[in-house]
């Protein structure tokens, strides 16, 4: 396992820089002076309770929302100010909303999403994107005609497919079963490997623990924990959680 | 400051106008008595297209700059268009009834005037369904514009619509209007700008403080929940 | 991929979707045809001239159809929040935009198409050739009722009532084409020369380019967080 953050900073490029990030809705603030700093390579465990912002977090990090205060980077750039199809051509958000159209086929599906990313998807390419995921026989059935174990693993080939530099990942083992779940593990660690950057948010401990370099838990909008992985195994890392936050964690 | 001057200013301008409408100006030779409606029907116009003038301008300056302060504008100008539109379209009928003998005469500005009415009643209902501020902001803002753009298109396909039809006054352009009337048309059109700026001022000063009164109460939901959270300082690594 | 690669990619997503489902297609033509239909029972057709009605109850049926056809465009979207799919994509959104006009108008055209020969059918009414030049009409009108009715979508479908508050917004709005449509194809039903109603076409022209541009311009504010 990589030690991400004892490494000197200035070797590795800063994919993500938060400062004081904040995100209101009302009165009530989902993200409330985050500070976060991720480098390329890193795979950033993310922890917290319900209602924490988490997932305000990755949608911020994946620009579907814009922060309400603060200062955001996203590979050294402000997305407000930017070339912002730039940046979304480099990550990819996967949570539980598949984003897959019904009425097309599993193949359409992964022809459309390719193309609005830039490119012309070759037909060898379809296929082995959803060989990866143990789709490719179902390639011409629409997707309302797949279970939800494997619309999910669809959703997974849908946000690797442009391949993504930084990889949002909200919950994305909820309904996987033992062998979607491995091979996503797999996928993971595969696009780590190659030197891809990870923000992965799940209850998973286990799974989650042989990808990740560092661990943030984040209470009430702000973190309150942020560390390097190294020592730790499920047990330590759930007794972290419990010292770190107020409520008890939410295990599925 | 400028509030109270322009306060003082209208509250004299409208006994002034009701004089002048009722005791100065001649009455008209063919309609009687309720063609002064006139006096209050057209400045009444100027102001909901002022209004809607307003409502675009301030949009499209939201949009832009992002500033809360054209966005409260914007709605108030709204709220004071259909505000003055609602009087225009219930002037026309009650001086069209007693002269033409129908309620309703699918005139063309009067048409345009409630198509205008229509649009800008959206607007409001838009913003009371918008949940987030500043979505229904972004969303009024693109409404507000779409209408008036839309209003000389609109004005114009209406009067082709209904074919050129006899002027019911000659209002436009000078001639054939008695220069006494003209003065007093003048003046409550002085006055109701008057109106239409107090109640402004008053509708701007209204929102921020609504802003101000929600933003008191993010920062206090916000410090309890800070309070409230847990002692542990951030991690750092060992 | 280019912006107009873009615009028909969204426009391809969109057509493909309807063919396959055909729910939106059914349910929009059974309703133009159930509004044809009351009105053959709401008006004396012995008495009254078909023609003098017929375009005015043509352009209702689309209106309120058209306003189905567009809160369904964006439903799927809202669904699952499909959306966010699109908002996350390298593209600029205006592209979406002219693509959702693009399936709407193409989608519009062809309930057109088929309604205007049923309600000749159900109105005795023998159109011969200026069926195509009334079709083509009745399509330069739905671009600009597409137009202002898809920026209005976007921005309706994420509130409450949603289906109340789009054609409270659009109808208004929309006056000019209506009248442009409608009296365009009175007068090409009656058979009377272009110069008849060319200032109807020019008007629709150019509703249809203002408020093209005018969306282009504004549909990101629609979409914004």
């Amino acid at each position: 396992m990589r030690a991400g953050s004892a490494s000197p900073a200035a070797s590795r490029e800063v994919v993500v820089e938060a400062e004081r990030l904040g995100r209101r809705y009302g009165a009530h603030a989902a993200l409330d002076g985050l500070d976060l700093l991720v480098e390329r390579g890193e795979s950033i465990l993310l922890l917290g309770p319900n209602g924490a912002g988490k997932s305000t977090l990755l949608r911020i990090l994946a620009t579907l929302l814009r922060p309400s205060e603060g200062r955001l980077e996203l590979f050294g750039a402000d997305p407000r100010a930017s070339d912002r199809a730039a940046l979304r051509r480099r990550l990819s958000l996967l949570s539980h909303q598949t984003y897959l159209y019904d009425h097309l086929t599993a193949e359409e599906n992964l022809q459309f999403y390719g193309r609005l990313y830039g490119s012309r998807p070759a037909d060898g390419d379809l296929r082995s994107a959803l060989r990866e995921v143990a789709l490719e026989e179902r390639r011409t059935e629409q997707v309302r005609a797949l279970s939800r174990g494997m619309q999910q693993r669809l959703a997974i080939a849908r946000a690797f497919l442009h391949r993504p530099e930084l990889l949002l990942l909200d919950e994305p083992f909820t309904g996987l079963d033992r062998q979607g779940a491995d091979r996503l593990q797999a996928m993971l660690r595969d696009r780590i490997h190659e030197g891809a950057t990870c923000v992965l948010a799940t209850h998973d401990f286990a799974t989650a623990l042989t990808l990740a370099t560092r661990v943030v838990v984040l209470d009430a909008g702000r973190a309150v924990v942020d560390r390097p992985a190294a020592g730790l195994d499920p047990a330590g890392l759930e007794e972290l959680y419990r010292r770190s936050t107020r409520s008890a964690p939410s295990f599925p | 400051m400028l509030e109270r001057a322009l306060f003082a200013v209208t509250a004299g301008l409208v006994p002034a106008s009701l004089y002048m409408i009722f005791l100065v100006a001649p009455t008209e030779g063919k309609m009687g008595v309720v063609q002064r409606i006139f006096y209050f029907h057209v400045p009444s116009a100027f102001m909901a297209f002022l209004g809607v003038a307003v409502c675009a301008v301030a949009s499209a300056l939201y949009l832009y700059r992002k500033d809360r302060r054209f966005d409260i504008a914007a709605h108030a100008g709204a709220e004071l268009g259909v505000l003055f539109c609602s009087i225009v379209l219930i002037t026309g009928p009650i001086w069209a009834r007693p002269v033409w003998g129908v309620w309703w005469t699918g005139e063309v500005r009067l048409t345009s005037t409630l198509i205008l009415w229509l649009i800008y009643v959206g607007y409001l209902l838009l913003r009371q369904n918008a949940d987030d501020r500043d979505q229904a902001a972004r969303w009024a803002a693109i409404v507000g514009i779409v209408g008036a753009l839309d209003m000389p298109i609109i004005y114009k396909s209406v009067e082709w619509w209904r074919g050129l039809h006899p002027k019911v006054l000659k209002i436009s352009g000078g001639g054939g209007l008695d220069p006494v009337m003209e003065r007093t048309l003048l003046v409550c059109t002085v006055t109701m700008l008057g109106l239409f700026s107090c109640l402004f001022l008053e509708r701007f000063r209204l929102g921020r403080l609504r802003d101000e009164v929600e933003r008191l109460e993010a920062d206090a939901a916000r410090r309890e929940a800070r309070g409230s959270r847990s002692p542990q300082p951030a991690g750092v690594a060992p | 991929m280019s912006y107009f690669r873009i615009v028909g990619l969204v426009a391809w997503k969109d057509l493909r979707t309807e063919m396959r489902s055909r729910e939106q297609a059914v349910s929009v033509l059974v309703f133009a045809l159930l509004i044809l239909v009351v009105f053959n029972f709401a008006f004396d057709f012995t008495i009254i001239d078909f023609r003098s009605l017929g375009p005015g109850i043509l352009w209702v049926a689309f209106l309120f159809s058209g306003v189905l056809a567009l809160n369904h465009s964006f439903r799927i979207e809202r669904e699952q929040d499909r959306i966010e799919g699109i908002l996350m994509a390298p593209i600029d959104r205006s592209a979406f935009y002219l693509g959702k006009v693009l399936a709407t108008v193409l989608f519009m055209a062809a309930v057109e198409a088929v309604l205007v020969p049923l309600a000749a059918i159900l109105f005795n009414q023998t159109l011969g050739g200026r069926l195509g030049l009334m079709f083509l009409a009745l399509v330069l009108n739905t671009i600009g009722f597409a137009a202002v009715g898809t920026l209005f979508a976007a921005v309706t479908t994420q509130t409450r009532r949603s289906e109340v508050l789009l054609p409270v917004l659009l109808f208004p709005a929309a006056v000019p084409i209506a009248l442009a449509a409608v009296r365009a194809t009175s007068h090409i039903l009656a058979g009377g020369p272009f110069v008849y109603y060319a200032h109807w076409i020019y008007l629709a022209a150019a509703y249809d380019l203002v408020f093209l541009a005018a969306s282009v311009l504004l549909f990101d504010y629609a979409l914004q967080d």
